[in-house]
């Protein structure tokens, strides 16, 4: 198995040029926010393992809400956020981006702050590499390669069954099998299909892999007295916030959701990017850093084939700290609209959204951090839409397919390679098709 | 808090929100622009509204009016209230790209390419009127005094025609629709794991907790003034309702290429699997005596009901859980999303966010499936259906049922489809055919059509606020 990582770059925008830097990304765009596959400054479909991949300057309208608790709204630059989720290391990644694309990734972070050239790019790259808190990838191993590969099987396979309907249209589940093995075979032998086994799994990240799903299991059965009390403690004193935290979901600024809009729904996949400040107070900060940490252990351990808890639409996210924790990005690549997509969220997962989203300011009011909350549905995707920050420029390696087509064509070429099925599984299987 | 049973006050409804009027197999849509707001207030303040009370012997017309967000401004209603209303409705249904491809409008169904409804041609008003056939057209000239000449100028009046029952492509229509709570007796704290077909008030009438026990966001404007024609607010005593007993309505022109749809079907067995009925409207999941009450659970293979048939998209009737969990144990491994799970189960979102109550009606004349696949004559008359539906929040359920539902190629897994009857076959963004239908078979490999023509195709479209009568005397007073 080869496991996903993601990078995530950032660096703050010199005041001066951010105009320019804006243009400079919108022109690698083929239409509003889709990145040009092919772009001269970053070729993305040339690095063959890359998933998705977004420029964004992080700027955030809601930094003054800080004032609900009377502080006053700090000022930050605004940040270019290089992100993306690629097959295999980050490391490994970066020092291909830096073989093809040194000209024009200089050419955009010199953009940014401290960019003047002195150091080299990978160490810069490395040295502004801001660690996701959480992330979570849709199916742990699968890679662009299978995906590439499995599509095009479908693809051959759908053709020979239109193609030869006639005879089809005859045959048992198990016959289809023997007929699709067959043709699939004959075209691998012709080379127009490849079928790429998984390559054994790194030994090196087996280990650290199991040794960071065991110690926290192994950590909280120690410490479970101690934890279950702090627990509580902190559960008590984020309820006492909760009643009296102000909420901050007014209608969406018309201007605002249609800007972010125009680059919605040109692919059956979105990306989606929303910055907001923390509540201020060490229970907050706990919790929230708590809550990530749960989280991300659940996306990297639990929930990493097809589903996050219930919710089956999201690629990849990732959430990431800003500025000393006082900021929170959430970035993910999710199918179907805005709208969808909050509703699956609300419908499916809402305790989880309430766990993790709600030391966020202006959040709807919560219960015991995990009830109402999103369940204000209005109020939510007010919030989000609010929140929402425009992607300048966003690269879909598999465009067109969602989670639910990655795992089907998955699912197919696993029925098609197992030599024999039972009667039962080439029906099931052939439902797949 | 009253915690008794709180009826409505139909009074206050427009009748349309309750009945479909079937009894008056006449039907026209005036659309209107605004010439003189005066004028217009003037006849609105006297405009003989059906409301929503059970009147016996049924009357013998009807008449409702509903006004689009240029059609408040027209009026006079302050744009401080005209704002609270939802985005959608302010946007209108064509007029932002991302909302038409999202809804699939696009391609021959572009605004660009609407009768009306489009930038060019959009309506403040709407009056939709009904009566016997024969007494339609008087009715029509009896409403029209001078006061309305001065009042409106005449962007569109459509027509339509009584079909018995039965929609352009040959098949029995309205025969799914949500029951509404008018006693708001529905429970709607907590999960509601089956599918029921009950949905709370609130969904469809603004003012009313919805599915989320929630007041949908609409208009709450201070008391004092005019605005004292106005109900309260039922959550919030210090305001007042210009949402309150007032729905949404969505009207889209619907054009019907019945030969092109017979000509492909061919059959009858092809054409009702791509509605997902026959054409007297039994449903092909079951067979029984009532159409509707059956779900698709009792077809989990889409052998007797492709997946993608247009019931199915229209209505998936699911709960809030893919299988209804037995007992709290499990009932919180399916909320973490443990268990055993099928290969389609979360796909689809639960249905009872997603409803809304139709009233659209026919329009030109009809032509049996046998005609319809000889040559069509040089004058083949238009055909279609004048689409209209009910809700209280656009976004949540008209436009997502049209966009994630039926204009979607990814709808609950399927590969390469659109909805049969609506799609608008345009390729996806990679050039990925959206014209297929899939016929799953037990024991078998699926039957695939390709190819597809577009059978409909939309003409035009508005969103509309259908107000209460409270509502509509603040608007004829406005200003």
């Amino acid at each position: 198995m080869t496991p996903q990582a993601p990078f995530f770059v950032l660096a703050p925008v010199r005041p001066d040029v951010v105009d320019d830097l804006l243009a400079l990304l919108e022109a690698m765009n083929l239409e509003p926010g889709r990145a040009n596959p092919h772009d001269p400054l970053v070729p993305f479909a040339d690095f063959e393992r890359l998933h998705f991949a977004r420029f964004c300057i992080v700027r955030d309208d809601t930094i003054g809400d800080v004032a609900v608790y009377g502080m006053a709204p700090e000022v930050y630059p605004p940040y270019l956020a290089f992100v993306g989720d690629v097959d295999g290391g980050e490391d490994a990644f970066l020092r291909e981006l830096v073989e093809r694309a040194t000209p024009g990734l200089v050419k955009i972070f010199s953009h940014c702050e401290n960019f003047d050239g002195t150091t080299s790019l990978f160490d810069w790259m490395k040295s502004h590499a801001a660690p996701s808190s959480a992330w979570y990838a849709n199916w742990k191993g699968r890679t662009m390669l299978q995906i590439r590969e499995e599509a095009a099987l479908r693809g051959a396979m759908e053709r020979y069954l239109d193609e030869n309907a006639g005879t089809v249209a005859l045959a048992t589940p198990l016959e289809l099998h023997a007929m699709l093995r067959r043709h699939v075979s004959d075209e691998i032998a012709a080379a127009r299909l490849t079928m790429t086994p998984d390559p054994p799994t790194r030994l090196g990240w087996w280990i650290s892999n199991a040794a960071a799903a065991i110690l926290p299991i192994v950590i909280a059965i120690v410490l479970a007295p101690v934890l279950a009390v702090l627990a509580v403690v902190l559960l008590v004193l984020v309820r006492i916030r909760e009643t009296t935290d102000p909420v901050i979901c007014p209608q969406v600024d018309p201007v605002h959701r249609a800007t972010i809009a125009v680059t919605e729904d040109r692919d059956v996949t979105n990306a989606f990017c929303a910055v907001g400040s923390v509540k201020p107070g060490m229970v907050r900060r706990i919790a929230s850093v708590a809550g990530f940490f749960m989280l991300n252990y659940a996306s990297r351990h639990v929930f990493t084939r097809g589903r996050l808890g219930r919710v089956r639409t999201i690629h990849f996210a990732r959430w990431v700290w800003l500025d000393n924790k006082r900021r929170l990005a959430f970035m993910s690549n999710y199918d179907g609209s805005l709208e969808s997509y909050m509703d699956d969220f609300i419908n499916k997962a809402g305790f989880g959204l309430n766990f993790v989203f709600s030391n966020g300011i202006g959040y709807p009011k919560t219960r015991w951090l995990v009830a109402d909350g999103c369940k204000d549905e209005q109020k939510f995707k007010n919030l989000l839409y609010r929140h929402q920050c425009y992607t300048q420029v966003w690269y879909n390696g598999h465009s067109g397919l969602t989670t639910v087509d990655l795992q089907r064509n998955a699912e197919i070429r696993a029925g098609l390679e197992a030599p024999a099925l039972t009667a039962a599984q080439a029906r099931e299987w052939a439902a797949l098709l | 808090m009253n915690s008794q049973v709180k009826g409505v006050d139909f009074a206050d409804v427009q009748g349309i929100v309750r009945f479909a009027h079937g009894h008056l197999k006449g039907a026209s849509y005036l659309l209107l622009t605004v010439k003189d707001p005066q004028s217009a207030r003037a006849w609105l303040r006297d405009a003989p509204i059906t409301d929503a009370v059970e009147s016996l012997p049924l009357a013998s017309s009807a008449m409702h009016v509903a006004f689009t967000a240029s059609g408040l401004r027209a009026v006079g209603v302050p744009e401080a209230a005209v704002a609270q209303f939802s985005p959608e409705f302010l946007q209108g249904v064509g007029g932002e790209d991302d909302r038409s491809r999202r809804l699939g409008d696009v391609g021959a169904n572009a605004p660009q390419y609407w009768t009306w409804g489009n930038v060019d041609r959009e309506p403040h008003v709407l009056v939709a009127l009904f009566a016997a056939p024969e007494a339609l057209d008087a009715f029509v000239v009896r409403v029209r005094t001078p006061l309305w000449d001065r009042a409106f100028a005449s962007i569109a009046e459509l027509g339509t025609s009584d079909l018995y029952g039965f929609e352009q492509f040959g098949f029995t229509d309205g025969i799914s629709q949500p029951q509404i709570d008018w006693q708001q007796q529905l429970e709607l704290r907590g999960d509601k794991p089956a599918y029921g077909n009950v949905v709370a008030l609130g969904e469809v009438l603004l003012g009313y907790r919805n599915e989320y026990d929630r007041y949908t966001d609409r208009p709450l404007l201070s008391t004092g003034g005019v605005n004292d024609l106005l109900l309260p607010a039922e959550d919030d005593a210090s305001k007042r309702d210009l949402g309150r007993n007032g729905t949404y309505l969505v009207l889209r022109d619907l054009l019907q290429d019945v030969r092109a749809f017979w000509s492909f079907a061919k059959t009858e067995t092809i054409a009702s699997a791509f509605v997902g009925r026959t054409p007297k409207g039994e449903s092909l999941v079951q067979t029984g005596n009532d159409q509707n009450d059956f779900t698709f659970a009792q077809d989990p293979d889409g052998t007797r009901c492709p997946f993608g048939a247009h019931i199915r998209r229209a209505n998936p009737r699911n709960g809030d859980f893919s299988s209804v969990p037995s007992g709290p144990i499990a009932t919180l491994l399916a909320m973490l999303g443990f268990g055993k799970q099928r290969f389609q189960d979360d796909i689809t979102s639960s249905v009872r966010f997603h409803r809304i109550v139709r009233r659209g009606r026919e329009y030109g004349l009809p032509l049996a499936p046998s005609d319809a696949t000889l040559p069509a004559p040089a004058d083949d008359p238009a055909r279609g259906l004048r689409f209209v539906c009910l809700n209280a929040n656009i976004g949540r359920q008209f436009e997502f049922l049209q966009s994630a539902w039926f204009a979607s190629s990814k709808f609950n897994g399927l590969v390469g489809e659109s909805d049969p009857l609506l799609g608008n076959r345009e390729p996806g963004p990679n050039g990925e055919s959206t014209d297929a239908f899939v016929m799953n078979r037990a024991d078998a490999a699926r039957t695939r059509l390709t190819g597809l023509p577009q059978f409909v195709t939309v003409t035009g479209g508005a969103y509309f606020f259908l107000p209460g009568l409270s509502a509509l005397r603040y608007i004829s007073q406005s200003a």
